[in-house]
């Protein structure tokens, strides 16, 4: 038998580029991907491999835009030995408070243990020895995968134009298109660096848009504001962990710096100078943010000798950028901080995935990144960079492949590329154009606030209690209710509401789910449930637009080999 | 927030446009991009990375800078070698270029093609952090930031 090369990936079929820009642009693809970050692109790359077609679009800029292009590249990357794995997945559990999945996390770090391996022969040069990785504590046997963060997007982006995926960049996307028996066959979007609208026709489409952050200025953490899961909501998928969606990170004093590798071990002082014990700030920082609730804290990197620090500034670029221009050292001074909230980025819901083909139990849909939940692999505790860009790889390559197959025919009747927008159906329902002119600015723009004002203090979304949370559902569920006068762009605009749309609707998941955790574990922080309830080790389900519901997911945690230990509220 | 693109060194290449994540820039027919929509930029510091003519200055500020902030002190800034500086962090300054031309007798400025600059200090005088007391106070976080920046030191 002859070995046989892959065929490089057919390029999507340009059905309209009209010079008139009131045309929208249309193409039909068997991939549509939706989103530019790591995931997006991981996922187009394993779609192209597999011979589909494949369109990106990215609400950005493919390779600048999202929170890993501007934060860092360093992955959980574990050997695949038995001892290894126990140790690290063993380590998560723990911290997850038991929430998680170790079957899943296995298999997260066995395709990015492999898939990074091949990074080099597509060209990938290290940007040379950073040192963090022995820092960080990888085993002797731990490959590491370092560098600035803004060269790994570079360079995806520079593999899926080269996979031959069509780019579409500054298009975001509006609402999912589905066939006549309800089959996700593309989506509609605006260009809105051109003026002028697009539309896909796809075999199959994959979410990858990121988590939601309510548009705090975390670190390039603005773009992300919920479309993707609303989209998703809006033909029936349903969520996960939501109320594990509140991780604030540490950030200089006024900006949007939340690098929080160095903050994690860092010494603290509250406001009158006296030290702030805490227990483990990748679980909680309840100790912190309670607080800076009274007064400016300070922090100092007391943790690293001297002859470190050159390499630990190369280590973080951006980090130490950011206190130069300060004129702040972390290493010799205290120097105040603040919090900008994470949401699901450094959170851990999203949508939920079935199974590790990547749907979200809807046909033609799949999930991949920070849009979906990460429960399984840390479960109540944050992901961080490690984990997230590790799942990103996985689950991008996962639901990649998965698209393309079911794009291209196997287990469905035929081949189903050919379905033109326009003979599709719409499925989006609040923050989309109707008639008329369309609302104006002021009413997004409160719409946005009052989200924000119920998501974003850490005197609400920090420390959470069932009044707190029934006060905030009362503000959202008004303003949902609302939507259908108050979020109606057209044009340019329509991106501003449906992203307001977005941000709502997280807010509301969010907001439920924490009501029905009746506990405090990890992040999710309970004023009046301070202890942790060992008759909670589960995760939540939520779903629903207009009537939300919350439920308990009957798959259950898969952890050990160590039995769960009685849990008598402190956390692990 | 972004706050300096210097126009004697922008090129008119129009990356910056491209780039941004949030859509700031508008390019403009034969002259240099526009900050159209400064309130939308996030403060990732992107475009300070792909600007090839280290033109672009972004201040670490998440929110506006106060009235006569030295940190949106152009002239300054471009003497003090702080335009461009994240381009430099992550080594994509391949030339030593204006940022030699201008400082070319600061050590430190002009590093060369692929040498992350491990040095802890940078070139010249940074800029004076804001010099108001920090406040000390039970209201919200957020407001607090807004107020430490707008009050007058």
């Amino acid at each position: 038998m002859t070995t046989v090369r892959a065929p490089r990936a057919p390029r999507p079929v340009i059905l309209t580029d009209s010079a008139d820009l009131t045309d929208p642009l249309e193409l039909l693809t068997d991939v549509l991907v939706i989103g530019g970050g790591p995931a997006a692109t991981w996922s187009a790359i394993a779609a192209a491999e597999a011979g589909a077609s494949v369109v990106l679009v990215d609400k950005g800029h493919c390779g600048s835009s999202g929170v890993a292009a501007t934060s860092g590249v360093g992955h959980w990357l574990v050997a695949p030995e038995v001892a290894r794995r126990d140790e690290e997945i063993g380590r998560r559990e723990r911290a997850g408070a038991f929430l998680t999945d170790r079957t899943w996390t296995d298999a997260t770090l066995d395709v990015a243990w492999d898939r990074t391996a091949e990074l080099p022969g597509w060209g990938w040069e290290r940007r040379g020895v950073r040192g963090a990785n022995r820092l960080f504590g990888t085993g002797p046997a731990d490959r590491a995968f370092n560098g600035p963060a803004p060269d790994y997007l570079r360079f995806l982006r520079g593999k899926v134009k080269k996979s031959g995926v069509v780019v579409l960049d500054h298009s975001p996307a509006l609402e999912l298109l589905v066939d006549a028996a309800g089959v996700v066959s593309g989506a509609r979007g605006y260009q809105r660096q051109v003026g002028r609208a697009w539309a896909v026709g796809a075999g199959a489409v994959v979410l990858a848009t990121g988590g939601t952050t309510w548009k705090s200025h975390s670190l390039g953490g603005d773009v992300n504001t919920g479309d993707g899961h609303l989209m998703g909501a809006e033909v029936g998928a349903h969520l996960s962990s939501m109320e594990f969606s509140n991780f604030y990170g540490m950030v200089p004093f006024g900006t949007s710096m939340d690098k929080n590798g160095f903050f994690v071990h860092a010494s603290y002082w509250d406001h009158t100078g006296a030290p702030i014990e805490y227990a483990d700030l990748h679980v909680s920082r309840a100790e912190l943010l309670s607080a800076s609730t009274q007064g400016t804290i300070t922090a100092q990197f007391t943790q690293f000798t001297p002859d470190l620090w050159p390499q630990l500034r190369a280590a973080m670029p951006n980090f130490f950028m950011v206190t130069d221009k300060l004129g702040v050292n972390p290493f010799t001074e205290r120097f105040p901080i603040d919090w900008v909230n994470e949401g699901t980025v450094r959170g851990t819901g999203g949508l939920h995935v079935l199974d590790r083909s990547g749907t979200v139990g809807v046909p033609g849909l799949y999930a991949a990144g920070d849009v979906a939940a990460r429960d399984r692999i840390v479960g109540a505790a944050t992901g961080a960079g490690g984990p997230n860009l590790s799942w990103a790889i996985a689950s991008g390559t996962w639901s990649g492949t998965s698209a393309a197959r079911f794009a291209r025919g196997a287990g469905t009747a035929g081949h189903r590329h050919g379905l033109t927008p326009a003979a599709l159906t719409r499925t989006g329902t609040i923050g989309l154009h109707r008639a008329g002119p369309g609302t104006d600015e002021r009413a997004w723009r409160s719409v946005v606030a009052a989200t924000q004002a119920e998501l974003l203090p850490i005197t609400k979304s920090a420390f959470r209690s069932a009044a707190s949370l029934t006060s905030t559902l009362t503000v959202l569920d008004r303003a949902w209710a609302a939507a259908p006068e108050t979020l109606t762009g057209r044009g340019a605009t329509e991106i501003r509401t449906r992203e307001a749309a977005g941000m709502l609707a997280m807010g509301r998941w969010a907001s439920r789910a924490a009501l029905a955790r009746t506990e405090s574990r990890g992040m999710h922080t309970r004023t009046d449930h301070p202890d942790q309830d060992p008759h909670q080790t589960h995760r939540l389900l939520t779903g629903g637009l207009d009537e939300v519901w919350v439920a308990v997911d009957p798959e259950l945690p898969v952890t050990g080999p160590q039995p769960v230990p009685a849990l008598t509220g402190a956390t692990s | 927030m972004i706050e300096i693109l210097d126009v004697d060194r922008c090129t008119e290449c129009d990356i910056c446009v491209r780039i941004c994540p949030t859509n700031v820039f508008d390019a403009v027919e034969g002259g240099v991009p526009v900050i159209a929509r400064h309130s939308d930029c996030q403060t990732c510091f992107q475009c300070e990375a792909y600007c090839p003519a280290d033109a672009i200055f972004v201040a670490p500020s998440r929110i506006p800078l106060r009235p006569g902030s030295p940190m949106a002190d152009g002239d300054a800034l471009r003497a003090a070698g702080q335009l461009g500086l994240y381009r430099d962090r992550v080594g994509w300054r391949t030339t030593p270029g204006a940022a030699a031309v201008t400082a070319a007798a600061e050590p430190g400025a002009g590093v060369a093609a692929d040498q992350p600059s491990a040095s802890p200090t940078v070139s010249s005088t940074p800029p004076t952090p804001p010099t108001a007391p920090l406040p000390s106070s039970s209201v919200d976080y957020h407001r607090l930031v807004e107020t430490l920046h707008r009050s007058t030191p």
